[in-house]
C-alpha cells in the first residue's frame, strides 16, 4: 500500500507509518480499532488526521508514540521515525527518542497534567530524564517555552487546578516544545476549549511551527478548523483511511461519501446559507466483522456491491479513496441512473437529505 | 473483625479530591455504577456477571450453602446441639465429626445449628442497616440543603467513632442480650458508611437526564425517588447489603466471644466463647474454638469475594489480565 | 485554613456526641444497670466512692438533669474520671496509664508497619500489572481480609504458642519470672510476647493495605497524566513513586483513617485472646466486671485516639495534594 502521490524527497521524511494495524484484546476476541493506516510525513508539515469519534484517531496516535497501553497492542505494520523503525524498540531506547525528537499534547490538559506536582516540576521531570541536570539550565528553558506561549514564567510554581483551562493547554504545548522536538504529536487538543480559544491556540501553534520548523500531527474532529492549518489531511472511519491527500484537495473535492457528509456538516461561515446535514446512522461497531465497506449502512451513495465487498485505497487525481465508486469498474448501468441523482444531492447544495 | 476492601476508583478527572469528609465521595465502587432500567434488569445483569467472574461464583456459591445449612441444618447434623449427652472431651470420630465440648456436647451438630443463627443475624441486620443506610443516604441527597447537613454530621460522627467499643458498651449496659439486641443495636449504629456510598450515587444520579425528564414530567419526588432512583441503584444497594451482612456477622460474633451476646444461644460466636472459657486451645480441644471461627472466616469470605467481585465487575481495569499471543496481521 | 478549622470544629462535636452517649446510655437502659454495679460492688469499695458514683450515674439524686450533665462534662473534661472499682482504690486515670503504653506499642507499631509494608507492596502489585504476582494476590488477600482478628490470633496460639512452643502466648510478659525495669532481659521479653499478637494484627489488616493500594495504582495508571509521563521518556521508578503512586494514595490515607475504628476492634479482640495488658484488654475485663467508670473513660480514650488519628491522615493528605490546601 503506498503512500499519498509521492512529493517527498526520501530523507526529508520525518515520519513513514506503512500498514499500521491495532487491536483491542478483548474477552471476546481481537477488535480491530485501526486498519492499514499508512501515511508519510515530511519535516516541518502539518498532518490533520479527522474523524468522529470511535473510529480510531486517538488509538493510532498512541500508536505512532508507541504509548500503547493493554490491551491494546500494535498487530500489524510498521512507523518508522527519521528513518528508525519504533515498533520493536525497547522501553529504553524509546526512552531516547522519547520527548527530545517527539512529544506529545494530549486532549485535556486538566487530565493529562499530574494534579499534585507544580507546572516547573513537571517541566523539570522531562529535561532531568534526558540529561539536563543544571537547575538554571532547567529554570531557563522552563520561562523560554513559556514565553513562547505566552504565559508568564511565574506560573511555573503554580499547580494545574489553578490554571485556566486555555492557560493549561498552553502549557502543554510549552512542555511538548522543550526540546524542540522533530515531531509533535496532538490530540485534539483544542477540543475542550471554546471557539475562540481555539482558533487562538490553532493560530499560536502555526506560528510555532513556522518558527521552530516541527511537523505536526494533529487529530480532531473538526475538519473545517484543522483544513485551515494543515497541508496533508487523513480522514478516518472504523480504523481506516477513507480519504487521504494535500488538504486543498480532500477539502475542496472530497471524494468519499463520508468526507463530504463531514463537511456538510460543518457548512462554512462565509458561503451560501445550506440546510444543516448529518450523517444519519451510528457509528460502526467494530467487534462486529463487516463483509463489505464499513461505510456501506449509512451511505448515501452506497450501491449494491458495497455491502459485500470491501473496498481497497484507489487513487484519484492526487488524493487516495477508499471508495468502490473509485475502483476503476464502470459503474453498473442498473446504478447509474440513482448514481447520478445520489451524486446530484451529495455536492453541497440545495437538496436536503 | 477485619477490615473492608472497597475497590476506591477515581471518579472523573475533574472532580478534583475526594475531601477527607466525605471519603467515599467519588470513590463509590464502579461496580455498582446506575444504569437506568428497573430493578429486573439489574439483577439479571447482576446475575449473568457473578456467573461469568470467577470470584463472584466461588462467594455465591459458598454463600448459598450457608444458607442452605441454615434452613436444613437437619440434613447433615441430626443430634440436638444443646444435649449435653455425650461424653465430654471426645475427639474426632465417625460419631461425633468434630468431637464433644467440655459439656458434653456434639460440636458437629451445634456448628451446624448454630448456622442458622448466624445467618438469621446476617441477612436481618444486613437488610435492616441498608434500608436505614438507603433512608439517609438517599434522603440527604434529595432534600439537600440543611437536611443534608444535618444528615451529613450525623453519618460523619457514626463513621468515625469507634463502632466496636460502642456496641461494646451499649451490650454492657443492656447487660448482655439475645439475638434480637444484637441486631438491633447493630443496626442502629453501622449504617454509615454504606450511607455516604449511597448518597455519592444518589447525588451524582439527580443531574442525570431521565431523572430530569421526570421531574419535567411533573412527577412528584417521592415517585421519582421510589421508582426511578432507587432501581437505578439496584447494584449499589446489593453491593451495600454484602458490606452490612459481612459487618453484621463480625460484630456480632465478636460480641458473642466475649460474652455479651446470649451464652445458651447456640451459635458460632458463642461457641467460642464457651471454648475460650475452657481454655480450649490449651486443654487439646482446639477444634471447638478453629472450627467456629473458620465458619466465621468462611462466610465472611464469601460476602468479601462477592463485594470484590462486584468492583472487578464495574472497572474492567482491575480484572485479571489475559496472557494473550496476537497474531502478527499479514 | 478554614478548611482546618472545619475538621477541627467537626472533631470537638464528635467527641462532645460521645460523651454525652455516655452520659446517656446507663441513663435510658431499662433496668438501671448503675444500680446493679452499685449493689455489686457494695462492702467492697468505701462509701465515699459509691456516693460518687451515685453522683455521676444520677442514682438517689435530686439533682435536675441537666446539672447532672454539666457536672459530668466538667468532671470527664478535667480529667476526673473516678476511682476504679475493679482495681480500687486506684484512680482510673492511674489504672488506665499502665495500660495505654502497651497498646500503644503493640498496636500502633504494628498498624503503621502493615500500612507501610501493604502500601509498599501495593504500589509494586499494581505497577507490575499482569505477573503471576499479580493474578494470584488479591484473592488471596481478598479472604485474609475476611478473616476475623481473633480467629488469626487463634489460629496462630495454637500452631507456634501450643503445638510448637516457639512463642509466648500469653500476656505482656513473663508475670511470674521477671519483674519490669529496662533490662535487656524484660526488654527481649517483651518483646517475645508481643511477636504474636503483632504478627495476628499485621497478617490480617495487611491484605487490605495491598488491596485498596493495587486497586487505586491501577485506576491511577489509566489515567492520561500517566500516559503522558511515559511519552516524556521518563524512567519507570520516576513514574511509579511521583506520578502513580503520589496520587494513588490519596484516597488510601482516608481510607487508612476511616478503618482506625476496625483496627481498634481488632485490637481489642487480639489483646483478649492473648491476654494482653492493653487498653482493649482491660475494657472486656471492665465489662466483666461492671466497672463501669473503668469502662466509659477507656471508651472515650479510644474515641479520641482514633479522631487523632484521622487529624493526623487529614494533615497527611493536605500536606500531598495541593488541591485541599487551596480549595474553600
Amino acid at each position: 500500500m503506498s503512500s499519498a502521490p509521492a512529493d517527498h524527497r526520501a530523507g526529508d521524511l520525518v515520519l513513514e507509518v506503512r500498514d499500521l494495524s491495532v487491536a483491542y484484546l478483548m474477552d471476546r476476541g481481537a477488535v480491530a480499532a485501526v486498519d492499514r493506516v499508512s501515511f508519510d510525513l515530511g519535516r516541518g508539515e502539518f498532518l490533520g488526521i479527522v474523524g468522529e469519534s470511535g473510529c480510531g484517531k486517538s488509538t493510532l496516535l498512541f500508536a505512532i508514540a508507541q504509548l500503547l497501553a493493554p490491551p491494546a497492542t500494535v498487530t500489524g505494520g510498521s512507523v518508522k521515525f527519521k528513518g528508525t523503525s519504533l515498533v520493536g524498540l525497547t522501553e529504553r531506547q524509546l526512552m531516547a527518542v522519547r520527548w527530545r525528537d517527539l512529544s506529545v499534547v494530549m486532549q485535556s490538559a486538566m487530565n493529562a497534567l499530574n494534579p499534585v506536582t507544580s507546572i516547573g516540576k513537571q517541566f523539570a521531570d522531562a529535561m532531568q530524564a534526558h540529561g539536563v541536570t543544571s537547575k538554571k539550565e532547567i529554570a531557563a528553558r522552563s520561562a523560554e517555552v513559556l514565553r513562547m506561549v505566552s504565559i508568564d514564567p511565574v506560573h511555573l510554581k503554580s499547580y494545574p487546578h489553578q490554571l485556566s483551562g486555555g492557560m493549561r493547554q498552553r502549557s502543554m504545548i510549552a512542555m511538548a516544545l522543550l526540546f524542540t522536538p522533530d515531531l509533535v504529536i496532538m490530540d485534539e487538543p483544542t477540543s475542550a476549549l471554546d471557539v475562540v480559544a481555539q482558533r487562538a491556540l490553532m493560530t499560536q501553534i502555526k506560528e510555532l511551527q513556522r518558527e521552530l520548523g516541527f511537523a505536526v500531527v494533529f487529530v480532531t474532529h473538526d475538519m473545517s478548523l484543522v483544513s485551515h492549518f494543515s497541508e496533508r489531511l487523513l480522514v478516518m472511519y472504523a480504523g481506516q483511511m477513507a480519504e487521504w491527500g494535500a488538504t486543498r484537495q480532500v477539502f475542496d473535492n472530497p471524494r468519499h461519501p463520508y468526507s463530504i457528509g463531514l463537511l456538510d456538516a460543518f457548512p462554512s461561515i462565509t458561503g451560501e446559507k445550506v440546510p444543516l446535514t448529518g450523517i444519519p446512522g451510528q457509528p460502526p461497531d467494530l467487534s462486529r466483522a463487516q463483509p463489505g465497506c464499513w461505510f456501506a449502512p449509512r451511505c448515501p451513495q452506497v450501491m449494491d456491491r458495497c455491502a459485500s465487498t470491501p473496498p481497497e485505497l484507489y487513487p484519484v487525481d492526487r488524493t487516495l479513496v477508499r471508495c468502490l465508486r473509485y475502483d476503476g469498474t464502470p459503474p453498473d448501468p442498473a446504478v447509474t441512473a440513482g448514481a447520478a441523482q445520489d451524486s446530484a444531492g451529495a455536492t453541497r447544495g440545495t437538496e436536503q437529505r | 473483625m477485619s477490615m473492608p476492601i472497597s475497590g476506591i476508583t477515581t471518579g472523573q478527572p475533574d472532580a478534583g479530591p475526594a475531601p477527607a469528609l466525605d471519603p467515599v465521595g467519588p470513590g463509590v465502587p464502579a461496580a455498582t455504577a446506575a444504569v437506568p432500567g428497573g430493578a429486573a434488569s439489574a439483577l439479571r445483569r447482576m446475575t449473568t456477571a457473578i456467573r461469568r467472574n470467577r470470584k463472584a461464583t466461588i462467594g455465591a456459591v459458598l454463600l448459598l450453602l450457608f444458607v442452605l445449612v441454615a434452613i436444613f441444618p437437619w440434613v447433615i447434623a441430626n443430634d440436638n446441639p444443646n444435649a449435653d449427652a455425650f461424653k465430654p472431651r471426645l475427639g474426632v470420630s465417625t460419631a461425633h465429626l468434630l468431637g464433644t465440648t467440655a459439656y458434653g456436647q456434639d460440636m458437629w451438630a451445634q456448628l451446624v445449628w448454630g448456622t442458622r443463627n448466624v445467618i438469621i443475624i446476617a441477612f436481618t441486620a444486613g437488610l435492616a442497616t441498608t434500608l436505614i443506610a438507603v433512608l439517609v443516604g438517599v434522603a440527604a441527597a434529595y432534600l439537600g440543603g440543611a437536611w443534608d447537613g444535618a444528615l451529613g454530621v450525623l453519618t460523619d460522627v457514626l463513621l468515625v467513632i469507634p463502632l466496636f467499643p460502642l456496641l461494646i458498651v451499649i451490650a454492657a449496659y443492656a447487660n448482655g442480650g439475645g439475638t434480637l439486641v444484637l441486631i438491633l443495636v447493630i443496626t442502629v449504629t453501622s449504617w454509615s458508611y454504606t450511607a455516604r456510598q449511597l448518597r455519592s450515587q444518589a447525588l451524582s444520579l439527580r443531574r442525570r437526564d431521565f431523572l430530569e425528564a421526570a421531574r419535567v414530567r411533573g412527577e412528584r419526588p417521592l415517585y421519582i425517588i421510589v421508582v426511578e432512583v432507587i432501581p437505578t441503584m439496584t447494584s449499589l444497594i446489593v453491593a451495600c447489603f454484602l458490606t452490612n451482612a459481612l459487618y453484621a456477622v463480625l460484630f456480632a460474633s465478636s460480641l458473642q466471644f466475649i460474652g455479651l451476646g446470649d451464652p445458651n444461644t447456640v451459635s458460632w460466636g458463642t461457641m467460642l466463647y464457651w471454648a475460650q472459657n475452657n481454655a480450649a486451645l490449651q486443654t487439646g480441644q482446639p477444634l471447638w474454638a478453629i472450627a467456629p471461627g473458620a465458619c466465621i472466616a468462611a462466610l465472611g469470605a464469601a460476602f468479601a469475594l462477592l463485594n470484590y467481585a462486584f468492583d472487578e465487575i464495574g472497572n474492567p481495569a482491575l480484572r485479571p489480565l489475559r496472557r494473550n499471543r496476537v497474531k502478527r496481521a499479514r | 485554613m478554614r478548611y482546618a478549622v472545619r475538621r477541627l470544629g467537626f472533631f470537638v462535636f464528635t467527641l462532645w456526641v460521645a460523651l454525652t452517649i455516655n452520659f446517656m446510655l446507663p441513663r435510658l437502659m431499662p433496668g438501671n444497670p448503675a444500680l446493679a454495679m452499685l449493689s455489686k460492688y457494695h462492702g467492697q469499695v468505701g462509701p465515699g466512692t459509691l456516693k460518687a458514683l451515685e453522683i455521676l450515674y444520677g442514682i438517689n439524686t435530686s439533682k435536675p438533669l441537666p446539672e447532672q450533665y454539666v457536672t459530668y462534662l466538667h468532671q470527664m473534661l478535667t480529667g476526673n474520671f473516678g476511682t476504679s472499682l475493679e482495681f480500687y482504690p486506684s484512680t482510673v486515670s492511674s489504672v488506665i496509664g499502665s495500660a495505654v503504653w502497651w497498646t500503644v506499642g503493640l498496636v500502633g507499631i504494628a498498624t503503621i508497619v502493615a500500612f507501610v509494608v501493604g502500601t509498599w507492596l501495593g504500589i509494586i502489585a499494581g505497577w507490575r500489572r499482569g505477573g503471576r504476582l499479580d493474578s494470584a494476590l488479591p484473592p488471596v488477600f481478598v479472604v485474609t481480609s475476611a478473616i476475623p482478628y481473633f480467629w488469626m490470633a487463634m489460629v496462630l496460639v495454637l500452631i507456634f504458642g501450643i503445638t510448637l512452643h516457639w512463642l509466648p502466648y500469653i500476656g505482656g510478659y513473663d508475670v511470674a519470672g521477671d519483674t519490669p525495669a529496662f533490662s535487656p532481659t524484660f526488654l527481649s521479653d517483651v518483646l517475645r510476647h508481643a511477636i504474636l499478637p503483632a504478627a495476628a494484627l499485621l497478617i490480617t489488616t495487611v491484605g487490605t493495605w495491598i488491596l485498596t493500594m493495587r486497586n487505586t495504582m491501577i485506576t491511577t495508571l489509566a489515567e492520561d497524566y500517566v500516559r503522558m509521563a511515559r511519552a516524556k521518556g521518563l524512567p519507570g521508578r520516576r513514574i511509579m513513586l511521583d506520578y502513580a503512586a503520589r496520587n494513588a494514595i490519596l484516597p488510601n490515607l482516608t481510607g487508612f483513617a476511616m478503618s482506625m475504628g476496625f483496627v481498634v476492634s481488632g485490637a481489642i479482640l487480639i489483646e483478649y485472646v492473648f491476654n494482653y495488658p492493653g487498653v482493649g484488654y482491660m475494657l472486656l475485663q471492665a465489662v466483666q466486671s461492671e466497672d463501669f467508670p473503668l469502662m466509659q473513660a477507656l471508651f472515650l480514650l479510644i474515641t479520641v485516639a482514633v479522631l487523632v488519628a484521622i487529624l493526623i491522615a487529614d494533615v497527611a493528605t493536605a500536606l500531598l495534594d495541593p488541591r485541599t490546601r487551596t480549595a474553600a
